[in-house]
């Protein structure tokens, strides 16, 4: 650990920009599933556990266009339409029908959905870890002491394109406004005549869309499995608890903190602990919270 | 509850219990998992049921328990201490003779339990402020946190694992040997919960689970009621934990925290039976487990998509569970008196509330 630490500041500083570099890549995929996340938990007050299959079955459907040899817009332009129409279809099934429950029921509720796509994942596909391979070049720099494959410059790209266009669209677009006043309060919105159940049926469309465009550039970047997406679940949660509720720009930004965060770990106490650090991130914000939810509270002991 | 029939169903019980493994000699270790889960599902049910505290973490003491008493049996009667036989990765077999063996497993159930308690305790200091869904969220990350912790800790084999000292004697002897544990563990956590929830324990939980807040101003300690709760539960948890291991033979992440499984399936299983009643879990697990063990035998591949299923329509089209839809169908057999004269005359002047 000492010599990592020393590697990292004594030795060679330059290493910083690569885990940087790597962090940001790594955040801004966390940071679309994580602001689908926080859309309808925030506006249908579901929490997703399936969130992190949702990506991975994203990956998958990427995984087998590309290997039908279709270019990369059109690849991230059909996962989208079809998770969108995917999500909306358990919309119908399922979140219907616990939307007015308690919260727990939709966690479990939705954690029996990740285990069911899993596993359907698992006969499809087979358990084999898998990557699109793009065969693109792969950039040095400062000597070859930094390596930015090109792959991964286009899919930060993208996101930062799909990011600004949700953006724009939650703002303008007349759905976006019915979402936001739905979320303000739902009967209200009713009374003026918004489709709420419309509204609830697109948000978490929408959020499957998102999840599945986060999940072609993880199969880009990366690999998929059946089996790593309550990875990605814990840190979407953890993502948007750190964020807090409501807070839509905050979502991104610990998006690439808990991005880098974990890039950090995994070169300091090695790649080991990389997938213990965002659930520590997670429980650390949790007991931060209760402390300074603490001093409000008088309790009787 | 069901005063009557309960002499029934404890007979039933007692007599699957007893004949189960003679009837069914090739079934032992499976009626045996099931004893196992009708425990995990009822002392699940003390939070999740009973209290509120909906808990996706308890499968951490199993884990912890597990390990604990792995740790606790191959350091007591070996010389080499558990570093040497842990780095020796499985090669090294210590012969242990039958009293060694025994008093080390006796020794590794107990510690294994009382070290699940006291870690209970520590957690429960940060854990009991969070409410509802955030703590369902913190203890499943407590979970996970332990399992990848529990994985770069070398001392307990790390990744790689730890094979549990071999049992004296053959395998028939082995099965039986463990299935009476399982259901002795099942039994004694059944009837201490029966017991704790007529007194003021239950009544206090319950008061809990129903308004926090009130049941705090009416001066109920409800930190010391919770810390209690989750003890029990992390106490049988960490016990049984100690046995599956030494059921399982071999120990490694999956087979201490299996979230996804056992973790799921109590939560399951209490949610089929009922939550928040003393038969619901008992009821939830012996269903959960003769669906589970068919969609095993007959469904090959498909039964995770079978169980992921069953979870789905049990917790979206279901959610009273058994128990609960019994005791709305025959709310008088509960000691629910129903009233209908006034039920009538309330729906006559339409002031049903």
């Amino acid at each position: 650990m000492l010599d990592n630490l020393q590697l990292l500041f004594v030795w060679a500083p330059i290493i910083n920009i690569q885990i940087i570099l790597e962090g940001i890549f790594v955040g801004a995929v966390f940071a679309l599933s994580a602001y689908g996340l926080a859309l309808v938990w925030g506006v249908m007050n579901i929490k997703n556990l399936a969130q992190g299959d949702f990506v991975i079955m994203g990956g998958y459907l990427a995984l087998a266009l590309s290997s039908a040899s279709v270019p990369l817009p059109f690849i991230v332009l059909i996962v989208t339409s079809v998770m969108f129409v995917f999500g909306w279809c358990v919309y119908v099934v399922m979140i219907k029908r616990i939307i007015d429950q308690d919260m727990f029921v939709s966690l479990l509720a939705t954690f029996g959905l990740s285990l069911l796509l899993q596993q359907v994942m698992n006969l499809i596909f087979g358990p084999e870890v898998q990557t699109i391979d793009m065969q693109l070049p792969v950039y040095d720099a400062f000597d070859n002491m930094v390596t930015i494959p090109s792959s991964k410059i286009i899919s930060l790209v993208m996101a930062g394109i799909i990011a600004v266009c949700v953006v724009l669209f939650m703002k303008k677009s007349r759905t976006g406004q019915a979402i936001r006043a739905t979320a303000q309060d739902a009967r209200a919105a009713r009374v003026l005549g918004i489709d709420t159940d419309r509204v609830y049926a697109f948000t978490f469309a929408f959020n499957a869309a998102l999840c599945g465009a986060a999940g072609v550039l993880v199969s880009i970047i990366w690999v998929i499995q059946p089996f790593y997406g309550i990875t990605y679940s814990v840190r979407t949660f953890a993502i948007v608890t750190a964020a807090g509720l409501g807070n839509l720009p905050a979502v991104i930004g610990a998006g690439f903190g808990i991005g880098l965060f974990e890039k950090y770990t995994g070169m300091i106490l090695g790649t080991a602990y990389e997938v213990a650090a965002p659930v520590s991130i997670l429980l650390l914000v949790l007991i931060w919270r209760q402390i300074s939810m603490k001093r409000n509270r008088q309790v009787v002991q | 509850m069901i005063r009557s029939n309960n002499f029934f169903i404890y007979g039933a019980l007692g007599l699957l219990g007893i004949f189960g493994p003679i009837v069914f000699p090739d079934y032992t270790l499976t009626i045996a998992y099931l004893w196992m889960m009708v425990l995990m599902a009822s002392t699940w049910d003390i939070l999740g049921g009973q209290m509120g505290y909906n808990s996706l973490g308890n499968i951490l003491f199993f884990g912890i328990g597990m390990y604990i008493s792995a740790i606790v049996q191959v350091s007591i009667f070996y010389e080499g201490g558990v570093w040497e036989y842990t780095s020796a990765m499985g090669s090294i077999k210590p012969e242990f003779t039958n009293s060694e063996y025994f008093i080390g497993l006796g020794l590794g159930i107990i510690c294994a339990g009382i070290v699940a308690l006291l870690l209970s305790i520590v957690f429960s200091s940060f854990m009991f402020g969070l409410r509802g869904p955030y703590f369902a969220i913190g203890s499943l990350g407590l979970a996970i946190a332990a399992a990848e912790i529990t994985i770069t800790i070398d001392y307990v084999g790390g990744a790689s694992g730890i094979s549990m000292p071999l049992f004296p004697g053959d395998i028939e002897f082995r099965s039986t040997f463990f299935y009476i544990l399982c259901f002795i563990m099942a039994t004694a956590a059944h009837f201490l919960l029966r017991w704790l929830y007529s007194t003021q324990f239950g009544l206090a939980i319950n008061a809990i689970r129903d308004d926090e807040d009130k049941a705090e101003a009416m001066g109920i300690p409800t930190l010391v009621y919770k810390r209690i709760g989750w003890g029990i539960a992390a106490f049988f948890m960490g016990c049984i934990g100690a046995v599956a291991g030494n059921m399982a033979g071999f120990i490694d992440k999956e087979v201490a925290y299996p979230i996804p499984t056992f973790g799921i399936f109590m939560v399951a299983m209490v949610l089929l039976g009922g939550k928040g009643t003393l038969w619901g879990p008992v009821l939830g697990a012996i269903i959960f487990h003769i669906i589970k063990e068919t969609t095993w035998t007959y469904l090959l591949n498909l039964q995770w998509v079978a169980l992921g299923l069953i979870l789905i329509i049990n917790i979206v089209y279901f959610q009273q569970g058994i128990m609960g839809w019994l005791q709305d169908k025959f709310p008088e057999r509960f000691g629910v008196v129903v009233d209908t004269e006034t039920l009538q005359s309330d729906q006559k002047s339409g002031e049903v509330s």
